[in-house]
């Protein structure tokens, strides 16, 4: 037992050969949100605050696909949504389709708190926020100039993107072309097995207008319950096709498999390329799988283990990065 | 009976004791001839995914339950209606959300499942998406009934009511009788989601089916809550809550959507086969009785042997089945 907590900004198709301006920032800011997130758990905040307030931290980040520096749709506007889930009620919220909202995750935990609904969308959402009073802004304060640039590859592409943190080449030598960094997210426990897990993206390059992904769907992108907290991150089609979150936490319940064997099963079962995920046990237990080339991410226990990583560990458990 | 099609039905768990014995009859006709339809487009070899979306159109046309035409109303008076729909084939999959003017909000899902790279559309994308697919629109109106005019008045008074009062509504409340509430059941209000079930109306439609080649399909549709926020998105159109359809089985839910999601119900009854080896009866038993906690819903399921399965912890749910055998049943209670 003891309290554990892991964060991520996106798995995807990232490139070994990431210049060192792309990711420097990513790396700083998953090493400010770990920061953040223990100090609030070591000052015993429930986690379902920790996961909020860590989400809140990467929607403000630029630098990752949610709020701002969301990426854009086909019409070169915002669609925010996000998610937020209590492992001890199985309560929960969530919403899409928001624009000027600065923070989703936290019009996501109003929604579960403030009204007798678990999902509000587009309009009816953004006029909920104006009720509630939350932090807004003009629709251009979230739109940065990466992601206009990765807009109009992806149109000249011809092809809809889960986010990349390169440039699209029209003569793009990768299969998919895509790297799939579409979201960021949170789960926590305490040490008295408190489980929470939040989830909040701009969705996918060049989607369609009014385009829902697997993030504020409960059970694909977002999950939690006595056993496990579980946040998704990639392609949210096949997410939502293999019930994510859920299937994690099902494993563990019905066949009695551990939270790595369960996040590792689904992970394996979703096609390449397309998913990856944060996990966390009642137990203090941590798991960070993905099958894609890479994932943004960052996890800390309370017995002292920590790891910021980009790409896989390799054989003896040392990433490049854990050790900074 | 091992292998043969079979397919099920509902129009909504969680139904007024006091139902007048009119509507009743008109509820059982529209389930029967839904049945009837589905049966014998099974009985030429018609696909699992083509009948589930060939009957819950027709239920949506149908003014009787809550979606397409007599759907419920929002809080201001119009019709937000959300639809989803699975091949347990692949599980591909297709959901709407926030459909104001197309007449079936199936279709429309399907179309997603088939002709956009997405699974999930809604508001004004859904129908910029469906003008361009040139789906059958209409006036929102079209979907408008007298009938939930009438039924959003009360329930805006009956939130009024127990806001101000506090009190659940027991007895012979005064209060109760002025807002024409009826439906106690061993002296106790029915309740669902913080509405007198006489104006719950939770009746959401749904179909599964087990065709001859084994492949199940689900579909369900609906108007969603009387009086609900503009924007609210039920379980419905959620893969997983409301609706999900693997190799093993299909599954369509409906009552209090809020529980059905916090319980993920659809996919829940497929985890229990596939993870914890229960067959169909039991899975659906065990997510009805388990999963629900306070929660008030049902489901329909059929299995990929050809079974039928359904369960639900409401007083009603209007439901039906057919199988290849013979079985034909629609019932209420």
């Amino acid at each position: 037992m003891g309290w554990a907590i892991a964060l991520h900004g996106g798995a995807g198709d990232i490139p070994f050969s990431l210049p060192e301006e792309r990711r420097a920032p990513r790396e700083a800011t998953l090493r400010h949100c770990l920061d953040l997130g223990v100090a609030a758990l070591r000052a015993n905040r429930p986690p379902l605050d920790v996961v909020e307030l860590v989400v809140r931290e990467l929607e403000n980040s630029p630098c990752y696909n949610a709020g701002k520096g969301s990426v854009l749709t086909t019409a070169g506007t915002v669609e925010m949504e996000a998610c937020i889930m209590d492992g001890n009620t199985n309560n929960c919220g969530a919403v899409s389709g928001l624009s000027t909202v600065v923070n989703a995750i936290s019009l996501a935990r109003l929604v579960m708190e403030k009204t007798p609904h678990i999902y509000l969308a587009f309009d009816g959402a953004e006029a909920f926020a104006r009720e509630q009073g939350v932090e807004i802004m003009d629709p251009s304060h979230f739109i940065t100039p990466e992601n206009i640039e990765r807009l109009k590859n992806a149109k000249e592409a011809n092809r809809v993107q889960i986010d990349y943190t390169q440039p699209i080449k029209a003569n793009s030598t990768n299969d998919q072309g895509d790297s799939q960094i579409g979201t960021v997210g949170c789960v926590a426990v305490d040490n008295h097995g408190n489980l929470a897990s939040a989830t909040s993206t701009g969705g996918l390059v060049n989607k369609m207008v009014g385009r829902i992904g697997d993030t504020p769907i409960i059970g694909s992108g977002t999950y939690a319950n006595p056993f496990c907290a579980v946040s998704a991150t990639g392609k949210g089609e096949s997410i939502i096709r293999a019930t994510v979150a859920r299937d994690v936490a099902a494993l563990m319940e019905y066949k009695g498999l551990s939270l790595k064997e369960a996040a590792a099963y689904v992970v394996e079962k979703v096609p390449k390329g397309n998913v990856g995920l944060v996990a966390v046990s009642a137990n203090g237990e941590v798991t960070m799988p993905f099958n894609t080339t890479g994932m943004f991410r960052a996890c800390a226990t309370e017995e002292g283990y920590s790891e910021i990583a980009i790409w896989p560990v390799d054989s003896n458990g040392i990433s490049e990065d854990s050790q900074k | 009976m091992v292998g043969g099609w079979a397919i099920a039905v509902h129009g909504g768990a969680g139904v007024d004791p006091a139902l007048p014995v009119e509507r009743q009859e008109e509820a059982r006709r529209v389930l029967v001839r839904c049945l009837t339809a589905g049966a014998a487009a099974l009985r030429a070899g018609a696909l699992a995914l083509d009948v589930v979306e060939m009957v819950v159109r027709e239920l949506e046309t149908d003014p009787v339950f809550n979606s397409g035409r007599g759907s419920a109303l929002t809080r201001k008076g119009t019709v937000e209606m959300e639809a989803s729909i699975m091949d347990g084939r692949g599980r591909r999959c297709g959901a709407v959300s926030g459909i104001s003017t197309v007449k079936n909000p199936v279709s429309l899902a399907r179309l997603v499942m088939e002709r956009s790279p997405h699974s999930y559309l809604a508001f004004d994308g859904a129908e910029d998406f469906a003008r361009k697919q040139g789906v059958e629109m209409v006036d929102n109106s079209y979907f408008i009934t007298e009938e939930n005019l009438g039924m959003l008045k009360l329930a805006k008074a009956a939130n009024s009511i127990m806001f101000d009062y506090r009190v659940p509504l027991t007895g012979a409340d005064s209060c109760r009788a002025s807002a024409g509430l009826v439906a106690d059941v061993g002296g106790e209000l029915q309740m669902m989601n913080g509405l007198p079930i006489s104006i719950y109306a939770p009746e959401t439609v749904g179909c599964v089916v087990v065709d001859r080649a084994g492949r199940c399909a689900a579909a369900t549709s609906t108007g969603g809550l009387m009086n609900k926020m503009n924007g609210r998105i039920g379980d419905s159109p959620l893969i997983g809550s409301g609706t999900y359809a693997c190799d093993a089985c299909a599954v369509s839910c409906t009552g209090e959507g809020e529980a059905i999601i916090r319980s993920t119900l659809a996919r829940d009854v497929a985890a229990l086969m596939e993870y914890k080896g229960l067959g169909l009866q039991e899975a659906v038993d065990y997510a009805v009785k388990e999963r629900l906690d306070e929660g008030k819903a049902g489901l329909i399921a059929v299995g990929r042997n050809g079974e039928v399965a359904m369960g639900f912890n409401t007083v009603g749910m209007f439901r039906g089945c057919a199988t290849e055998e013979g079985l034909m049943e629609v019932a209420i209670w």
